[in-house]
Formats: C-alpha cells, sequence, structure tokens
C-alpha cells in the first residue's frame, strides 16, 4: 500500500508531475543523445586515426619514428613474418609497407608528399585505401609504373587518370632516384588532406625505386577489434626482443587522440553533473512544493502512529517512481534518436574544413557506450534521490503538531 | 480503572516575544469506557490537553500516562508506537488520506501495525459496516460526504481497538443533522464495544451527548460534571 501510496501521490498534480517530469526526460535524452554524438565523434576520430594507415598496431625499426629515413628500415622480414604469424590472434591482418618523403610533380604542379609502396590485396580492411578508390583501379601486386592519388592532389595538379606524375624521392644509396608513374586510380579519404599527402604505388615497384631490396619501412596491423592491441603489442614486442624492432599501438602512434580520449571521459562526467545540476534544482524544488502542500497530511500520518522513517521511506519512494519513470522515458527517446540518427549520420562536410584540423569525419555516427548510458542513468536516479532527501527529510521531521497547524 | 491519568501538565507556547500559558497544572483522570468532553471555548487549552493526552505534543513539566504507559523520556518514535497501538484519533478536518480509499484508509493503521492484507481488508470492511458505510469502500474521501468521511475516520480510530479514541471537534465541520448522527453512532460505539471517547468541543450537542463534561478555561479545569 505504501507503493501505492506513492504512485497515487504523485499524480495528485499531474501538471506538476509531467513538468518535472519532462525536465527529467529532456536531461536523460540530452545526456544519451548528444553523448552519443560526442562518442561517435570520437569513435570517427580513432576509426580515422587507425584507417588512414596507422592500423592497430605497427611495427618498425626502432629508430624509423623518430627519423622516418629509409636507412631505419626493418630488413629481416622472414623473422618478422615469423613473429607475425606466430603471435597475432585470429581475424588479424597485416600489410607491409614503404614510405618515403616524395617530391611529386607534373607540368603544371609540384608538391612535397608521402608515397607509399603498399601490398594493394592485404591493404584491404586494414586501411582506407584498400577499398579508397573511387575512379579508376587499384593497384596490382606486381604494378611497375602505376600510381594512384588523391582526388584533391588531382584536382590540384590538374590532371587526370592516364596522365603521368613525376616522383623524386631518395635511395638506400643516398642517391635521388625518379621515375615517372602513371596515374590509374584516385582514392577518396575522410580528410582532404590524407588525398593531397599520400600516393601510392606497390610495394614491389617502390623497393625498385629506393633500392630496398627485401626491406620494408613498416608493418600495419588490424585486430579483429579495438582494445586488443595493448596486449597484442606486448607479445610481439616480447618476441621481435632484440631485433632492433619495435610494435606500437595507434595510442603511442597517435598521442594526441590518446590525451584526447583520455581527458574525454572526464568532460562527459562533467557535462552530466552540468545537465543535472539544473534538473537537480527543479526535483528539488518539486519535492520541496510537493512536501510544503501536503505538510498536514504528514502531520496526520504521524499522528496515526507513522515513524519519521516511514514519511521519509514515502517521500523517497515518490521521487524515486519520477525518477526512474523520466529516466525510462528518456532513454526511449535518447535511443529512438540516436537510432534515426545512425542510419544516415550528421553529414559535416559543410564544416569540413574545421572539422579536418581535429580529425573528424565528414559523417558523424553517434555510438552508443553502455558505460555512458549507465553513467548517466546512475547520475539521475541515485543523485536525484540525495537531492530528494532534503525535502524528505523536512518532512520527517516535523512534530505532528507543527505539521499540522501549517497549511 | 483510569485509562487516562494527567498529573499536574503545564504547557506554555512562544507566540511572536509572548510566553503563552496554554494548561497551567491541569490534573484529570478519564475512567474505561468513558464518553467525556473537553469543553472551552477558542484558546482555553482544550485542545493543547487533547493533544497531549495522544501524545501528539509533550508537556513542559507534569506527566500524562495511557492505560498504564507514563509518556516521560518517550522518544518520538516510542510516542509513534503508542499512538499506533493504544490511540485512535478523529480530526476535525483533512482527516482522512486523500489518495486511498476509504477501505484503505481504515486500513491503513493496520498495515502500519503489521497486520496481513486479507485480516486487514476484513477487519476494515466490517467496520465500515459497523459506521453505515457499507458499499462505499473504494470511493476516495473526495467520493464522499463530510459525515461520510467523519465516519470513515471514526472507523479508522475504534479498528485497531485502541484503549482511548480522541476526536477533536469532530462536528465542527457538519450540519447538525450530521453531526448528531455521527454522535449517535460513537455513542452507540462506546455502549456496545466500550470504546473510550474524549472529545474536544464547543459545540453545545458533543457536550448534551457527553457522560462527563470538563470545562477548561485559560488553562485550568474550570468545572468537571458527571452526568
Amino acid at each position: 500500500m505504501f507503493v501505492q501510496m506513492a504512485w497515487r501521490n504523485i499524480w495528485r498534480n499531474p501538471r506538476r508531475t509531467t513538468v518535472i517530469l519532462i525536465a527529467v526526460v529532456i536531461g536523460v535524452w540530452s545526456m544519451i543523445f548528444l553523448g552519443a554524438l560526442m562518442r561517435g565523434m570520437v569513435d570517427g576520430m580513432i576509426k580515422n586515426g587507425i584507417s588512414t594507415l596507422t592500423g592497430h598496431i605497427q611495427i618498425h625499426h626502432e629508430g624509423y619514428r623518430k627519423d622516418p629515413v629509409i636507412d631505419n628500415s626493418m630488413l629481416d622480414v622472414d623473422k618478422l613474418d615469423a613473429v607475425l604469424t606466430e603471435v597475432l590472434p585470429e581475424g588479424a591482418k597485416y600489410a607491409k609497407r614503404i614510405r618515403v618523403n616524395t617530391i611529386a610533380s607534373n607540368a603544371r604542379h609540384s608538391a612535397g608528399l608521402t608515397l607509399v609502396g603498399i601490398e594493394p590485396e592485404k591493404e584491404k580492411g586494414i586501411s582506407f585505401i584498400g577499398e579508397g578508390v573511387v575512379e579508376g583501379r587499384l593497384l596490382k601486386p606486381d604494378e611497375k609504373r602505376g600510381i594512384i592519388i588523391g582526388k584533391a592532389l588531382l584536382d590540384k595538379f590538374e590532371t587526370k587518370i592516364g596522365r603521368k606524375l613525376l616522383i623524386m624521392t631518395q635511395d638506400t644509396q643516398n642517391e635521388i632516384a625518379s621515375k615517372s608513374f602513371k596515374i590509374v586510380g584516385v582514392f577518396r579519404a575522410e580528410m582532404e588532406a590524407t588525398e593531397k599527402n599520400f600516393v601510392f604505388i606497390s610495394l614491389k615497384s617502390a623497393k625498385k625505386l629506393v633500392k630496398l631490396n627485401d626491406g620494408i619501412s613498416e608493418v600495419s596491423i588490424s585486430l579483429a577489434e579495438r582494445g586488443m592491441e595493448g596486449e597484442v603489442a606486448e607479445k610481439l614486442n616480447a618476441q621481435l626482443g632484440s631485433t632492433g624492432l619495435k610494435a606500437e599501438t595507434w595510442k603511442e602512434l597517435i598521442p594526441m587522440l590518446r590525451a584526447y580520449l583520455e581527458i574525454f571521459d572526464g568532460f562527459m562526467y562533467i557535462w552530466y553533473l552540468v545537465v543535472f545540476t539544473a534538473m537537480g534544482f527543479g526535483i528539488v524544488n518539486t519535492t520541496l512544493m510537493a512536501v510544503f502542500e501536503r505538510m498536514r497530511e504528514f502531520g496526520l500520518l504521524k499522528a496515526l502512529g507513522m515513524k519519521p522513517s516511514w514519511i521519509l521511506r514515502g517521500v523517497l519512494t515518490e521521487s524515486l517512481f519520477l525518477l526512474v519513470l523520466g529516466a525510462f522515458l528518456g532513454n526511449v527517446l535518447g535511443f529512438i534518436f540516436t537510432y534515426a540518427t545512425a542510419q544516415t549520420g550528421i553529414d559535416l562536410s559543410a564544416l569540413a574544413a574545421g572539422a579536418e584540423a581535429w580529425g573528424l569525419s565528414r559523417t558523424l555516427i553517434p555510438v552508443v557506450v553502455l558505460k555512458d548510458v549507465f553513467m548517466a542513468n546512475f547520475m539521475v536516479v541515485v543523485l536525484g534521490m540525495v537531492v530528494s532527501a532534503y525535502p524528505a527529510v523536512k518532512a520527517a521531521r516535523f512534530t505532528p503538531v507543527e505539521a499540522m497547524m501549517m497549511n | 480503572m483510569n485509562i487516562v491519568q494527567v498529573k499536574e501538565v503545564k504547557k506554555t507556547y512562544i507566540q511572536g516575544k509572548v510566553e503563552v500559558y496554554a494548561l497551567r497544572g491541569v490534573s484529570l483522570d478519564i475512567k474505561k469506557g468513558g464518553f467525556a468532553a473537553l469543553a472551552g471555548p477558542s484558546g482555553s487549552g482544550k485542545t493543547t490537553l487533547l493533544n497531549i493526552i495522544g501524545g501528539l505534543d509533550l508537556p513542559d513539566s507534569g506527566d500524562v500516562a495511557v492505560d498504564g504507559s507514563s509518556f516521560s523520556g518517550m522518544s518520538q518514535a516510542d510516542l509513534a508506537k503508542m499512538r499506533l497501538n493504544k490511540i485512535g484519533f478523529v480530526f476535525q478536518a483533512y482527516n482522512l488520506i486523500p489518495v486511498l480509499s476509504a477501505v484503505e484508509n481504515v486500513e491503513f493503521v493496520m498495515l502500519l501495525q503489521g497486520l496481513d492484507k486479507v485480516e486487514r481488508r476484513q477487519r476494515a470492511k466490517d467496520v465500515l459496516d459497523d459506521v453505515g458505510l457499507e458499499g462505499k469502500y473504494d470511493r476516495r474521501p473526495a467520493e464522499l460526504s463530510g459525515g461520510q468521511q467523519q465516519r470513515v475516520a471514526v472507523a479508522r480510530a475504534i479498528v485497531s481497538n485502541p484503549s482511548i479514541v480522541l476526536a477533536d471537534e469532530p462536528t465542527a465541520n457538519l450540519d447538525s443533522k450530521t453531526g448528531n448522527g455521527l454522535l449517535e453512532m460513537m455513542k452507540e460505539m462506546n455502549e456496545k464495544k466500550s470504546v473510550t471517547f474524549i472529545f474536544s468541543t464547543h459545540d453545545d450537542m458533543v457536550m448534551d451527548y457527553a457522560r462527563r463534561l470538563v470545562q477548561i478555561r485559560d488553562g485550568e479545569i474550570a468545572d468537571d460534571i458527571v452526568k
């Protein structure tokens, strides 16, 4: 009957209950939906970071990251293959690459960019280039003269498929190496900067250009799911031992992203707290009004022999109903909005220039993280109960005579 | 046997900066099965005395005992327990819990006492039948007349067989016919079930019904008439 009483009490003033329910619903909805958008933004940044040639893990010569020159290449590829075969879990893929800084030019333009020699068929599922060709074709494994360039570079160089592009770099003998390639494909990437700064040739062709024979610059590894990379990198490093090679995760390879991720959770919770604080005042205000309106009734209940603790429990039960109902509706609404938005995503192309600086995708797809949903509900319900305790204690503390003399 | 014993009870209130003497050393015994009225004009101290007998308020000095249990030294929780088990209340207004039906209002005290649902529902219906509210079990207070609401309040007050029932101006909001009917019913309860009733009133009709009339004036007993 106490539960029935609490439920009926909250509907004694339907307008007031509706108003506070709307406040809770909007609060929870915003925490879930906007939280999902923020998570989606970060998720997009991570996915971009990983798919833009980084992968979940990379292996380099230990000097390569400080000085990414051809001299810091990995030469014992057979040993590396053996370690990778032994350590990588099921579902993992890897691809070898050669990366060198280069100058690309045609009759009208020239630009400094990164030349990447790839194993084209292996890049699928590892980096965007595996499926990023939108015009022309992907490279063949033994492609000798073909090159793939980004759409933005194509436009900048005022060129097209079938035309030539001259590549000039430094080979392992510290000599200038240059070769003319024919544009066979054009790729699109999430970020325009990627389209402007990378060109791709086959690994075989790159080896020949820089005279690296069997050496490579990096191995990029893609795992079946994100989150295992730390453990796998650790195992790889244990196996690589003193070979002079080092496996690093994307968090080490893109430290800015890691730092952003680390402070992002803090931002989310501070934001939740701000939303809750606004909502909390509404909850306290409504509960106080409901309590003071019924003070005489509390006096009656006490006169009948109800203990103060039961009055406290009754008021808190009413708050719990409001909070749980509001949170439930807020969750439903939040999930509906998130689901609807996830179907097409939010097109950020109008903000492409600004968004790119942060590594954001052109399309923002919201991502629901259970921890965030739990935290939003926990904050609303538990902190809501905590702030409701103030009016509840007030109701419980008056003596029956004091309470019945009110109103 | 005295069911209520009041000894030298004093009570003062502070109103603004003025100290008001509500009770100036009142002593009073009420016998089991009594039907007594505390009468007097507004501000005489009759409601204060009734509240102190009911354990709703505590005296500054003196002692009150109901059914042999003294209130001295009792905590608010002890007093609540005492009220729950030994005292029934009928107030002038705002008497019922508005979100509960008539039968739930009557059940409420038994719920606090921890009785099981089937027993308390049956007893509540029986008592509602006794006070003439057959078939109105599920009506909310707002759907009952003032007289019917007071009957529900009386049913709630007597359902758990308390030692005494305290009624604070129970007829004040009722017309004379309804008030008369309510008093007849309470008199019948008193005579048939030996329920002890103590009223606080300035209604002549209540005073006529009372078998003992205690006149309070300026916080003191001015007259005590046993009819």
